[in-house]
């Protein structure tokens, strides 16, 4: 399994470098690396030094000229700006329960598929493909045949429960926006979790039953020590993707009723693109950047321990 | 008898659950044969004389060129991406670098960073420079979007070669690039066709760069489908005809490939 690492760890394992000699071999190490290494700086971090100078300024994108240099006050009305906390908030919201429902969707799931029986490999085919949908396409189904109100599937199926004609998408936004997400991503979980299930070692678990551990017990202390590193490197990478979601949002809410499902991607988009308020939507950018860096450092040092250590 | 029971009942459950989470699907596909009337109806059809009016109403609102800016975009980043992370992998795995871990590390931290916080200054750049609706702009981006992907996957797969194949190689004299083309490469291809495959899919689904960044003339099949339910949102079957093509390439991709699936998606963590 590959690791990150923290710079800590790198530096005590680059003290003692090769000698200047290597110096030649060093570059011939290097160039192949390097085409890769400057597209990916020049792609993805220049545009955010850009948003850093943009979030200085005062410029409203429709009216050409209107940039005026206003040092720091973008950022303290974003943080003064209480739509952009509910949408902090959304965003948390949003990932955090889609994160934890799919993940124990998945590992259930995984661990239902973990077994031999009649047609295996065709359910699995049908529990991966949610995720191979276009998200889009997913979204626009989600809104329209599942959860309208007269003709959708679902109050057709909970109709005998009482749901008469609920409107699910304006009457519990955040619900059906988490249902469409959760139907994406449990596949997603499922399949990294079932990965690490099976690459238990048989030897281990047959010992455990010789030993007369019940499925429970040996599930318990053995199953879930193991699968640790695999539902953190879950965890992280749902997180990753799905704190940025907008396909969903833009879809189905429109970040509305309201703001009701307003999370920060599309918060910022609507200031950006609908607004045009650049040096405030760029502000946010820059914020949400710092948040997400605290949050990763934070995350990866304290929670995910497995994922930054063991060097090899 | 109680345990070949409940081990039934697992597998039974097994297989309603996996017909639950296929059935939006199977509906999608379903819908998308039938009339607009047989769409709308208060205890949904199953049964219906299915017809190709929808098929053929989604391609007379002019889907083709929309069909071909994706298949474009996609093929060419994908190609992109592999030529850069090849090279790039190799320099991380078979001959590493001395900061291996931390290059690693900055490729991760560009897919955790919200691509919010850039989309502004793309968007005057490519204004400025008038690149605006361009599709090679959207094959720019979706490169930057995909390589890290790569570079992890590749690696995994590189890490997975022998040492001592590669120094037969260095022992028979061959030259770097001799070894990477005869040796190398052969042993990688399935990880590299893998890696190919992730950003198949991945550059085919984005929605937020061809929505901010294109239109009518570079505009991908996500953006065509977003501005089929503004004109034709009324109209299910036709909106499901449209969603089942959108989605279908990448679901046949998708099958055809699970484990390597896996991989991708956990940038090579996982084997």
């Amino acid at each position: 399994m590959a690791t990150t690492t923290t710079p800590v760890t790198d530096r005590q394992a680059a003290t003692g470098g090769p000698p200047k000699s290597q110096k030649q071999s060093g570059w011939s190490r290097r160039a192949p690396l390097l085409p890769a290494l400057i597209f990916t700086i020049a792609i993805t971090q220049a545009p955010f030094v850009l948003t850093i100078w943009y979030s200085l300024q005062s410029w409203n994108l429709v009216r050409p000229g209107s940039e005026q240099f206003v040092g720091f006050s973008n950022y303290v009305d974003v943080f003064q700006d209480s739509q952009f906390r509910g949408a902090a908030l959304n965003t948390i919201i949003i990932t955090g329960s889609c994160v934890v429902i799919s993940l124990l969707l998945g590992l259930g799931l995984a661990i239902l598929l973990d077994r031999e029986f009649l047609g295996r490999g065709v359910v699995r085919t049908l529990l991966i493909t949610p995720f191979l949908v276009m998200p889009v396409a997913g979204a626009l189904l989600w809104k329209t045949t599942m959860f309208d109100p007269v003709y959708g599937i679902i109050n057709w199926v909970l109709g005998p429960f009482g749901a008469g004609e609920t409107d699910w998408v304006s009457q519990y936004p955040t619900i059906s926006i988490v249902s469409a997400l959760v139907w994406q991503w449990t596949p997603f979980m499922m399949l990294l979790l079932l990965a690490g299930l099976q690459s238990q070692s048989k030897d281990v678990l047959e010992a455990a039953a010789v030993d007369g551990a019940s499925t429970f017990r040996t599930f318990v202390s053995v199953t879930l020590p193991h699968m640790r590193r695999f539902i953190e490197l879950s965890v992280l990478l749902g997180a990753i993707y799905v704190v940025n979601t907008f396909d969903q949002i833009y879809m189905m809410t429109q970040g509305g009723p309201g703001t009701a499902t307003s999370n920060l991607p599309f918060y910022i988009y609507q200031r950006a693109f609908l607004g045009f308020d650049v040096g405030q939507a760029a502000a946010m950018g820059v914020v949400v950047v710092v948040g997400t860096i605290i949050v990763a450092t934070l995350a990866l040092r304290l929670i995910f321990t497995s994922f930054v250590v063991e060097e090899s | 008898m109680s345990k070949r029971g409940g081990g039934a009942l697992l597998s039974g459950l097994t297989w309603a659950i996996g017909l639950i989470f296929f059935f939006p699907v199977f509906w999608m596909v379903l819908t998308s044969f039938k009339q607009e009337r047989d769409a709308y109806t208060d205890t949904p059809s199953l049964f219906f004389t299915p017809t190709l009016d929808q098929y053929s109403g989604v391609f007379d609102s002019g889907f083709w060129p929309y069909l071909g800016n994706s298949a474009f975009a996609t093929f060419v980043s994908t190609l992109l991406v592999i030529s850069l992370a090849i090279p790039a992998a190799y320099s991380l795995s078979i001959r590493p670098v001395k900061k291996t871990q931390d290059v690693l590390f900055f490729f991760i931290s560009t897919k955790m960073l919200p691509v919010v916080a850039v989309i502004l200054p793309l968007y005057i750049v490519s204004q400025q420079l008038a690149l605006l609706d361009n599709i090679w702009f959207l094959i720019i981006l979706f490169t930057a979007m995909n390589l890290p992907i790569a570079v992890w996957m590749l690696r995994s797969f590189m890490l997975e070669v022998p040492k001592e194949v590669l120094e037969a190689a260095n022992v028979d004299g061959a030259s770097t690039m001799k070894m990477m083309r005869q040796v190398l490469l052969p042993m990688v291809a399935p990880g590299v066709a893998a890696t190919a495959l992730i950003c198949v899919i991945f550059a085919w689904n984005e929605f937020f760069f061809s929505v901010n960044l294109t239109a009518s003339r570079a505009g991908t099949v996500p953006v065509f489908l977003v501005g089929f339910i503004t004109s034709q949102g009324q109209f299910w079957a036709q909106l499901s005809a449209a969603a089942t093509i959108a989605s279908l390439p990448v679901i046949i991709a998708g099958w055809t490939a699970q484990k390597q699936l896996v991989r991708g998606l956990s940038m090579g963590a996982i084997k």
